[in-house]
């Protein structure tokens, strides 16, 4: 397909809800996955869960979310930072998101099993996001969707009216096409090193990507270079904490460590530097991720003793362990008499609340940082350490978009046959802050305006 | 690999699952190894069976490979279940049998059926494996119906006490929380055999051949296992009419014997080609070599029984009776024999590990 309507730059959820819309509206559809078919799909492989607004009881979530909740947890989340039109747009049409979802053939996971966190804000994809993927690839291809693997789009040339041009690179060649519309639906730049080290500096290298290594960004930067205007902040990134042993890539869901509440975490020098009760909502990940990138070496550790350790959630890999402090700071090649004393001031400084039974009411007085809950003392052997690393999942700078995901130049014009969703343009409506699930029903919504929206101006 | 290493390897795959668990809502499996997070040997022996190798969670899996974590569970669910049929078979020489279960099929096979051969020459002149006989009675003229009612009882009584045998220590070992055992946990238990509930994805069904999903496994099965059973059935029938009544086999066309038989039989042959063509078509991936091997060589044996008794029913009166009848009495002879060391000894594994964890499940719900 030398000159297909529209071309799908990327293969996770954003490209294949383009893609199927874009087919649908009868457009011929040529989609470039830069992944090959093993490793298709981006970071959706990792995901479980999308947020939709709905307003009656369904079976796929424990209550009603009705708009208004969805877009005031939206504004706390970013602070209001996000561009209120399309916020607004995203939210609304999150209402028909899984049923939609449903009739290109994915299954969700109803509530009534008891197996799923408590949730009335998200929907759960059965069997995760790789389900979800398999089933939207067998729909695009039974409506002819052209899918190519191992195909990166590597650059683009916009003239003055339109984008003229795309790249292929396939089999270590590149040629050219020109399709009559195109969508970016890339994601972001988060496993580009080079990408991160212009941000980070060297604190980049301390940094494991959770998601795929297909998210350079490269097309984000030929955009940038040609004139699309760039939004959000290119100086932050959604960091979650993750176990220092993880893979540097793809180590998805697995590899977050979650129970600083029940240790105490301290750095490269032994020391304590945060509060580690004081976040025990789920964005305590986020929180502790920040901390991590601003710690010397990008590291810390988690050190239980037996008895927090019982109580910690199953982790990816075992804990190392050792039967006395000593040992353990050797193993983890802390300064013993520096772990020694921060761990002996900690307990020293541990009392109980009210009730000494209930684990909140525990913390610590006189101490500095202080512990403001569960601050049990750390006594019984064998301890136990998690070394932890901030793990990136996506990056806060994006392309501007307008209402129908047209990308926008510098000077607020729309290109009108190039078009973005998902990640890639995802902080025009969080350019900070996150809320779970987010991410997915960005790139439902925004991949389904661009595809029939790039479809229509192909076919016109 | 040794069975060990086949143990490390699902502990440490089911310690990556348990840190995510994205696939809990395929089957019983993920909730049940978050359960018992010490994974010992009788734990992993109880998982393998309760996995009803449906294969979605190799295709749902963010960790499949070629991601470094390399995670596979049906494969190493798969390896590990072939396993526990191996250590609980006895006599424990027997294993060998499941061991090499393509050749030993087929030599359990041609014993069997030289054995029935050689009973029917012994007993009838040599030309009543090649003569016509007709009306009531006209098998015991080949084969004496003492001898055809032996031949099948004793092979399965001794295949009901190894297996029993086999069962009772699994149980022993897999029993490894103190839930009490309870007629509703029992009746769950059944009803799971009978819809299945493991091999539906949920609800929407199984990775049979690929990324798409289909029903066709669950209902092959079930039609396949009818279809035994109904053979069966048609068999005790028989025994009845035989004993009770003192009416002597061959039955007319629309008698029950002949028609559940013949029901049995057809369900039979379908469920066994379907399998076996969705073993040809299936990626192999999600599955273990063994299995594979194990699962056409009883598909293979399945499908001869079935054949050889619609062959017998269709030419009962021309002069290839008795040498269809030898065929036949056989192949059904092998199938006795090989019950407990071949793949259909996973029934009863199967059932007992679901009766635990609708145990385990009913004990949560009472607390
Ligand atoms: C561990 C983890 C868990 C997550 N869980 C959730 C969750 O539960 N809910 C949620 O909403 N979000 C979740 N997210 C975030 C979410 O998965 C992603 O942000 C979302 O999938 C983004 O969708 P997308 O289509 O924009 O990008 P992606 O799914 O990342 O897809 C980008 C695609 O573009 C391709 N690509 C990249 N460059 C090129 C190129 N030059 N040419 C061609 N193709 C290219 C990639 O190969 C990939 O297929 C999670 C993220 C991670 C890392
Ligand atoms: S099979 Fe893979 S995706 Fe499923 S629970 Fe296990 S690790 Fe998670
Ligand atoms: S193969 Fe199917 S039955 Fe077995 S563990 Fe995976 S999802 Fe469950």
């Amino acid at each position: 397909m030398h000159r297909p309507d529209v071309l799908i730059i990327g293969g996770g959820t954003a490209a294949l809800c383009a893609a199927i819309a874009a087919r649908r509206a009868g457009a011929s559809v040529l989609l470039a996955e830069a992944a090959p078919r093993t490793l298709r799909g981006g970071n959706t492989r990792h995901s479980r869960n999308l947020r939709f607004m709905h307003e009656s009881s369904t079976p796929l979530s424990s209550g009603i979310y009705p708009e208004q909740d969805f877009r005031s947890d939206l504004d706390r989340a970013t602070g209001a930072s996000g561009d209120p039109a399309l916020s607004q747009l995203l939210v609304r049409a999150s209402a028909d998101a899984t049923d939609w979802l449903s009739e290109a053939g994915v299954h969700f996971q109803p509530t009534a099993g008891g197996l799923l966190p408590v949730s009335r804000r998200t929907a759960f994809l059965l069997g995760g996001g790789m389900s979800m993927l398999n089933a939207l690839y067998t729909t695009a291809e039974r409506l002819g969707v052209e899918i190519r693997y191992g195909c990166a789009v590597g650059d683009l040339r916009i003239g003055a009216q339109r984008l003229e041009q795309v790249q292929l690179m396939e089999d270590g060649a590149g040629h050219w096409i020109e399709p009559r519309a195109s969508v970016a639906c890339c994601g972001g730049a988060q496993a580009n090193r080079d990408w991160l080290r212009r941000h980070w500096d060297s604190a980049a290298d301390g940094f494991l990507n959770r998601g795929t290594p297909f998210a350079t960004g490269g097309v984000l930067e030929s955009l940038f270079a040609q004139g699309a205007r760039r939004v959000g902040d290119p100086t932050t990134a959604y960091l979650v904490a993750v176990d220092a042993r993880s893979p540097a890539d793809d180590g998805g869901i697995v590899t977050r460590i979650r129970c600083m509440p029940s240790g105490i975490v301290v750095d490269r020098h032994g020391r304590r530097f945060r509060d580690e009760g004081g976040d025990t909502a789920s964005t305590r990940y986020a929180v502790w991720g920040q901390r991590l990138a601003h710690c010397p070496d990008q590291i810390a550790y988690l050190i239980l003793d037996a008895r927090a350790l019982r109580s910690a959630p199953p982790s990816l890999y075992p804990p190392i362990q050792a039967d006395s402090l000593a040992s353990l700071a050797e193993r983890l090649k802390l300064p013993p008499s520096v772990l020694a004393a921060t761990l002996a001031d900690y307990n020293a400084a541990t009392e109980p609340g009210e009730d000494a039974q209930d684990p909140v009411g525990w913390h610590t007085r006189d101490l500095d940082p202080p512990k403001t809950a569960y601050a049990l003392p750390l006594t019984e052997l064998p301890f136990a350490a998690y070394p932890m690393r901030p793990g990136i999942t996506f990056t806060y700078e994006g392309v501007a978009v307008d209402r129908y995901a047209r990308v926008l130049r510098e000077d607020g014009d729309a290109i009108p046959n190039l078009f973005a969703a998902g990640m890639i343009m995802a902080p025009n409506i969080v350019p900070r802050g996150y809320v779970s699930g987010l991410a997915l029903t960005i790139g439902i919504v925004f991949g389904r305006i661009a595809g029939i929206e790039a479809a229509r101006h192909a076919l016109q | 690999m040794h069975s060990s290493e086949h143990r490390d390897e699902a502990r440490r795959v089911l310690g990556i699952c348990d840190a995510c668990g994205y696939c809990n809502g395929f089957c019983d499996l993920f909730e049940a190894a978050r359960r018992r997070p010490a994974l010992g040997d009788g734990d992993l022996a109880h998982l393998a069976n309760l996995c009803h190798a449906c294969r979605n969670c190799l295709y749902a899996c963010q960790y499949a490979p070629p991601h470094v974590f390399a995670v596979n569970v049906p494969r190493t669910l798969t390896t590990l279940r072939q396993d526990t049929y191996v250590e609980h078979a006895w006599p424990k020489w027997l294993a060998l049998l499941l061991e090499h279960s393509r050749l030993s099929t087929l030599i359990v096979t041609l014993v069997a059926t030289g054995i029935m051969i050689a009973l029917i020459l012994a007993y009838a002149p040599p030309d009543a494996l090649f003569d016509r006989h007709l009306g009531a009675g006209a098998f015991y003229r080949v084969l004496p119906w003492g001898a055809m009612a032996a031949i099948g009882a004793i092979p399965l009584a001794w295949s009901c006490l190894a297996i029993g045998i086999g069962l009772h220590r699994y149980w022993r070992r897999i029993r490894t929380a103190p839930v009490p055992l309870t007629t509703r946990a029992l009746a769950d238990a059944m009803r799971d055999v009978v819809l299945l509930r493991n091999l539906r994805g949920g609800g929407p069904g199984c990775n049979d051949l690929d990324d798409r999903l289909s029903h066709a496994r669950r209902r092959l099965h079930q039609t396949l296992a009818g279809g035994v059973l109904l053979s069966f059935t048609a068999t005790l029938v028989a025994t009845l009419y035989h004993h009770t009544f003192g009416w002597e086999a061959p039955y007319p066309i629309l008698s029950l014997p002949v028609m559940l038989g013949a029901l049995g039989g057809i369900a039979m042959t379908l469920g066994a080609l379907g399998f076996l063509w969705l073993k040809q078509r299936e990626d192999p991936e999600p599955t273990a070599p063994e299995a594979r091997r194990s699962g056409a060589a009883i598909l293979g044996l399945l499908l001869w029984v079935a054949l050889t008794g619609l062959a017998l029913l269709i030419w009962r009166a021309s002069a290839a009776m008795g040498l269809l009848l030898a065929l036949h009495l056989g192949s059904v002879l092998a199938l006795f024999l090989l019950l407990p060391y071949s793949k259909l000894v996973h029934a009863g594994y199967r059932f007992l590990s679901l009766l635990i964890e609708a145990m385990e499940q009913q004990h949560k719900r009472a607390k």
